[in-house]
């Protein structure tokens, strides 16, 4: 019975083969989504926009382009190895990283930390819902937070990492003082005591990467000593 | 050094290149006044004679086989422009304001993506110029400097587009994760758009070793050194990516396929996947206020949603 009553039932002849597209059952009928806010023709509107931005883009990278040159060093010779060695930039921040710590931790486990932080970001839902870090146990987070800020910081000096540290204690110190921070008006600090746990997490990530990029980049000279730029 | 020779040098190309620059962008503006003159100009008669010879351009039988639409003056034929238009489908037909306000986005995405379109290009012609070979590779590059017409002028736009789309990528995800733009149900883009992070920067490390010069060579012994700390796998992936246990030949070849056809098409379709999804996930993030339920109680608590009951994402029952 079962295989007759689908038979031509993938037919597209609606006459022939009625088919069910929808039985709406008890307080599930369709529901209106809501005021999205007002809304404009993608064309003009948005393209018009995009071709602006575009036109932009181009005549500043011809402008540069014009006055820049790209570099280009002597012909690749694996006999002789410049001091530094320097990753490209965007790597240097890296190569710090591999100054203070094993090639394993710097080269393998970190970035395949950071790689899969970025991916499950969207899937917890402390990111998601993005309620202010002091808004729950206020006291019980901030001991939380005290000991591990004071935990990475020790593990950061031991390594001698001072480049790591220093951004950690900048973005931790703001961390600590926005919950000692107790007056209830409106001050600078009133941003930072609204901020969820995934800000906190990425403000002090870009913070490092920056500083080690930038350090990598203009501070780090032969044997990969300080030097001022 | 900067003295008067080189200065002259410089003006002239300028002088040139705004010349060649006019020619090349002209046709958007044109395109772009054909296309949308009416809507701009709000000029619902043909009153000048290029008003009138566009209204009878569109009239033509070769027009209307192309475009299919009348001008763009009802928001019907306005729709019919973008998704009537392989290239522009991929943007929605209609855009919520609060989304095309600068602060929204700066931008941050198209930029990164006209770089992409900058660098397919300029990339094309460079390889009109490039051996994948020892020691030709380097000599090609002088070959660009000193005797390719603008050569110098077509690295430096490679290069510069190529650093500046690593950063504007950058960009575009950290003002994304701000903005909260991961939050359901962007998540997966926004994994796309790590992976395209990810193909972005391999795409500029694997054409920093085209040149092979000095810079190149040991930028790219450091980083794939990098590789061989990993235990067991470290050294046969660094062998499997250098084609040898150093770099030569055979990673020069190597990295130039991977620079040229296998990453770019990685890229091209994850930037297909990555717009695609944009439209699917309902658009632009606009903020907290994204989705202003009708009344309360309409929409599903976040929770809910989360959990990934049988409510789809418009809270209806999925049959």
């Amino acid at each position: 019975m079962a295989e007759k009553k689908y038979e031509g039932g993938f037919g597209s002849d609606a006459v022939k083969n009625p088919q069910r597209i929808v039985f709406i059952t008890k307080k599930t009928s369709a529901k209106v989504r809501g005021d999205v806010g007002k809304q404009l023709m993608s064309y003009p509107h948005l393209l018009l926009r995009e071709v602006i931005a575009f036109q932009v883009l181009a005549i500043v990278l011809v402008v540069v382009s014009l006055v820049w040159d790209a570099p280009l060093e002597q012909l690749a010779n694996p006999l002789l190895t410049p001091n530094p060695a320097k990753a490209p930039w965007y790597f240097l921040g890296l190569q710090e990283l591999l100054h203070y710590f094993p090639p394993f931790v710097a080269g393998i486990v970190i970035p395949t930390l950071v790689v899969v932080a970025l991916v499950v970001i969207p899937y917890f839902n402390i990111n998601v819902k993005g309620e202010p870090f002091w808004a729950g146990n206020r006291e019980k987070r901030f001991r939380v937070a005290l000991v591990v800020l004071i935990a990475l910081a020790v593990f950061l000096a031991v390594f001698d990492a001072w480049t790591v540290l220093a951004p950690t204690v900048v973005i931790g110190g703001l961390l600590l003082g926005s919950y000692l921070q107790k007056t209830a008006e409106p001050n600078w600090m009133t941003y930072f005591r609204t901020r969820p746990v995934s800000w906190w997490v990425m403000t002090w990530f870009i913070a490092v990467a920056l500083t080690l990029t930038i350090v990598g980049t203009f501070f780090r000279g032969p044997g990969w000593s300080w030097v001022w730029p | 050094m900067v003295n008067g020779k080189w200065l002259m040098a410089r003006a002239l190309r300028l002088a040139i290149y705004h010349l060649t620059f006019a020619i090349y962008h002209g046709p958007f503006f044109v395109a772009l006044l054909i296309a949308g003159a009416d809507d701009v100009l709000e000029a619902p008669m043909a009153t000048t004679p290029m008003e009138e010879f566009l209204a009878r351009l569109r009239g033509t039988r070769v027009w209307k086989s192309v475009f299919r639409r009348g001008p763009a003056r009802s928001n019907r034929t306005r729709s019919l422009a973008v998704f009537g238009n392989i290239f522009l489908h991929a943007v929605p037909a209609k855009v919520r304001e609060k989304s095309l306000r600068v602060r929204a986005t700066y931008y941050l995405g198209s930029i990164t993506f006209f770089l992409f379109v900058v660098l397919l290009i300029t990339g094309i012609m460079l390889m009109f110029y490039y051996h994948p070979a020892i020691p030709q590779a380097y000599r090609d590059m002088k070959d660009l400097r000193f005797a390719v017409a603008n050569g110098v002028f077509l690295r430096n736009l490679h290069r510069l587009g190529a650093q500046a789309m690593v950063a504007a990528v950058f960009a575009h995800m950290f003002h994304v994760f701000y903005r909260g733009g991961y939050r359901p149900p962007r998540e997966f883009n926004w994994v796309v758009g790590v992976v395209l992070l990810l193909v972005t920067l391999f795409l500029s490390y694997t054409g920093y070793l085209l040149p092979w010069d000095q810079l190149a060579f040991w930028a790219i012994t450091v980083g794939t050194n990098i590789i061989s700390a990993m235990p067991v796998l470290g050294p046969k992936i660094r062998f499997l990516a250098l084609g040898g246990n150093l770099v030569g030949e055979n990673a020069l070849l190597r990295f130039y396929v991977l620079h040229c056809v296998v990453l770019p098409l990685a890229a091209v379709v994850l930037i297909a996947v990555h717009f695609w999804r944009v439209q699917k996930d309902g658009g632009l993030t606009v903020g907290e206020d994204d989705v202003i339920p009708a009344k309360a109680g309409n929409q599903p608590p976040l929770d809910s949603r989360l959990r990934g009951n049988d409510k789809g994402e418009h809270g209806r029952k999925e049959i």
